[in-house]
């Protein structure tokens, strides 16, 4: 009895060191030589896999971080400066500070709601309606309201507002570019937060010229041209019937928002004028800001 | 394998066909067919007349568009089509209707036909001949046979499965002799020794008119199909009627088969015997709620809403959709400010009630969908893979093959739009193998 189980006890411990030998030669031979450095960088990280910076997810990014050593045309948006400065401290380079950005949604809201032309009942997604025809708001070129730049966003940040146009949440989001992408019309643009938060923008991409494109809505953009006439810094362009402002030229003086005859341009983060009783002819600014709609993208109380 | 049975709503059976006026100006779009738009050879100020050359097809997949009506041309620009999205196109103001002296406009029936297969397909490209089935896939393309390949079957597809279109089934019966006259064509255009017609049995008098015209015909055969949508679809007709079967990502050719439509078949006679252009479509004009139901003969570039004034006057209140094509595969028309283009089989207009779709609920794997797809495939698994972005997977289970019938979300219980998710898969797809190229 005994003979037999200390014959079964040596031969499975035989066997258990002769496959042990064999693992231990098999992970030498085949060992993969990772640097300890990817797994701290992908620690900084947000962790959020957003894809934003075009790489698979966190770990791919801290791999082609780890890669070249250096931030060169790698960067987390989400992580924003503070992970940057992270990272460069742990691979020791240097990084130049980022501007930050903001997703901006480029269609007028106040043509939707009950002014629709069509109702679609079919699959809720923007790439798909795309395909079919040109959307309820009967503009080839505006937002579709089925909400694929809401389910792109991992950071809450995005949400349909109330006349079927989406609002980006300017402090939640992370212009991590999600939602351009996601958006079939290519209406979401990543501009500059600008500073104390106030940016200029044309809110329409419509294509059409201006007769055409009036009756589509009646806040497009006609390429009328008068922005980029006033503009002092030479900051808009108007190219392919519809005007384009440069962000990094722009100085937000707001001259192109009181000269647009559509109120295409928008402005943000301005402070609401004052009401005043009687409007002076000699007050600059409130004539300008009077008159123009501020999206409900972002949080500005209304001026009516 | 699959379809199902819609209920079929011929309501305009027999309505014969009547020839709708023309108005005073029509807008002639460039692209009326799959492929690249033709390029416009006229120019404002021109004068036009009934069938002359107005848009040139200068690449391969592209067709000849001609001028249905005679009068000067306003402008070249641009024009919405009936889906909102503006199109290249030509308006002509029209002035009288002065036709061009090639086209031979009497009522006689020109049986012989002396041109050699080359010849006729040139011809077919001269005149710009489509698929009048739908796709518009210009006629010369498909009867140009590849080397290498050989067609043993022409099929026509007169099986009309779609609800509430008849303009097949009126040509039928107007026309039997005229359309076997086409179909001899086409046939010795391929060098095919018979050609196959095929009609679903619930079309009873079309049969016995078309099997009768087709005996004074050599290699005409009529071939009375089963009840059942998709059945005029190219690849269940090519099973229906030669037991062959189209594999997967495969063209007919390679089967060796060609399908046309019915009303290519008329088109066909009529560029080639009478040297008429494609100007003209047979329309169905019908609808439960309408007054009147009616088949037209409609020039190219007649607006929809022309259209429904000149027949039913105006919109019944409770319409809900205008929808050209039918109510399975048809798409909804929201300009009806727009010009009609070649292949418009019908205007068809839907009640408020029925135009709606049910709330969609979640998905009971009951395998309905599977059941009745035509193809095989599995539509409710597409679904999922398509929500969830696994693209590479939904092509390996062959979501290309999906010819869109719509059968899977008529059957659907639980109303999801799973025709609407496969057609995005499908883009998706598309998207995907260009990328890697």
């Amino acid at each position: 009895m005994t003979q037999q189980i200390l014959i079964a006890v040596l031969i499975l411990g035989a066997l258990g060191i002769f496959f042990a030998v064999v693992l231990y030669i098999v992970a030498q031979k085949f060992k993969v030589v990772e640097d300890p450095l990817i797994d701290e960088v992908a620690e900084v990280l947000p962790g959020a896999n957003c894809g934003g910076c075009g790489k698979a997810g966190c770990r791919a990014f801290a791999e082609a971080c780890v890669a070249q050593h250096s931030l060169d045309g790698l960067r987390c948006a989400p992580g924003g400066d503070a992970v940057a400065a992270k990272i460069a401290a742990l691979l020791g380079c240097v990084v130049e500070q980022g501007e930050p950005m903001v997703a901006v949604v480029r269609c007028n809201p106040a043509n939707c709601g009950d002014k629709r032309k069509s109702n679609y009942d079919g699959l809720r997604s923007c790439a798909f309606e795309n395909t079919v025809y040109t959307g309820e708001s009967g503009c080839p070129f505006g937002c579709l309201g089925c909400g694929d730049c809401v389910a792109a966003c991992q950071f809450n940040a995005i949400k349909m507002g109330e006349n079927g146009v989406p609002v980006v949440d300017a402090d939640k989001c992370t212009a991590c570019g999600a939602c351009a992408k996601a958006c079939p019309r290519k209406i979401i643009e990543l501009r500059n937060k600008g500073k104390k938060d106030r940016r200029v923008y044309v809110s329409c991409v419509n294509r059409e010229k201006g007769a055409v494109a009036m009756k589509s809505c009646a806040n497009a953009c006609i390429a009328c041209g008068k922005c980029a006439k006033v503009c002092p810094m030479e900051a808009i362009t108007v190219e392919g019937n519809v005007s384009y402002i440069d962000y990094k030229k722009c100085i937000a003086c707001r001259k192109c928002v009181t000269e647009c005859p559509t109120k295409a341009i928008h402005d943000v983060g301005f402070p609401a004028p004052a009401v005043k009783p009687a409007p002076k002819p000699e007050a600059q600014a409130a004539p300008a800001a009077e008159k123009v709609e501020i999206p409900v993208a972002e949080k500005v109380e209304v001026k009516s | 394998m699959g379809g199902v049975h819609p209920e079929e709503n011929k309501i305009s059976n027999d309505a014969a066909i009547e020839v709708m006026p023309v108005g005073k100006q029509m807008v002639v779009l460039m692209n009326q067919h799959l492929g690249a738009p033709a390029t416009p050879v006229v120019q404002k100020g021109d004068k036009v007349k009934v069938g002359q050359l107005i848009g040139e097809a200068q690449t391969f997949m592209c067709a000849n568009v001609h001028s249905p009506v005679s009068g000067t041309v306003l402008k070249v620009d641009t024009c919405k089509d009936a889906f909102g999205l503006a199109k290249p196109a030509v308006y002509i103001n029209v002035e009288g209707d002065e036709w061009m002296e090639s086209i031979d406009r009497t009522p006689d029936i020109k049986r012989e036909c002396t041109l050699e297969p080359k010849e006729i397909v040139a011809k077919l490209k001269e005149m710009g001949i489509v698929g009048l089935g739908g796709a518009t896939f210009p006629a010369h393309i498909k009867y140009s046979i590849p080397e290498g390949k050989k067609a043993e079957y022409l099929i026509i597809n007169a099986a009309e499965c779609e609800p509430y279109l008849t303009s097949d089934y009126r040509v039928m019966m107007e026309h039997a002799e005229e359309v076997c006259i086409g179909v001899s064509i086409l046939r010795k255009a391929l060098g095919v020794p018979n050609a196959y017609i095929g009609i679903e049995s619930n079309k009873p008098l079309a049969i016995a008119k078309m099997q009768e015209t087709a005996r004074q015909f050599e290699g005409i055969i009529i071939e009375p199909l089963k009840v059942k949508y998709p059945q005029g679809a190219e690849k269940q007709l090519i099973n229906a009627v030669t037991g062959r079967r189209v594999g997967s990502g495969k063209l007919p050719i390679d089967s060796g088969c060609v399908v046309s439509n019915l009303g290519t078949a008329f088109a066909v006679y009529e560029a080639i015997q009478k040297n008429k252009p494609l100007i003209e479509n047979i329309l169905t004009v019908t609808g439960k709620e309408l007054p009147s139901q009616h088949n037209y003969i409609v020039r190219i570039g007649t607006t929809y809403n022309e259209i429904i004034a000149h027949s039913i006057g105006q919109l019944p209140e409770t319409t809900g959709k205008v929808i050209s094509g039918g109510t399975m595969m048809g798409k909804a028309v929201v300009n009806l400010d727009a010009p009609t283009v070649k292949g418009n089989s019908s205007v068809l207009v839907i009640g408020e009630k029925e135009a709606r779709r049910n709330p969609e609920t979640n998905c009971i794997r009951c395998g309905k969908c599977a059941s009745v797809c035509p193809m095989g495939l599995e539509p409710y698994m597409f679904s999922l893979l398509v929500k969830n972005n696994r693209i590479e997977e939904a092509k390996a289970h062959n979501i290309l093959d999906c010819i869109e019938c719509g059968c899977c979300f008529f059957s659907c219980p639980a109303n999801k739009p799973l025709t609407d998710e496969i057609r995005l898969g499908k883009n998706k797809v598309r998207a995907m193998m260009a990328a890697k190229k």
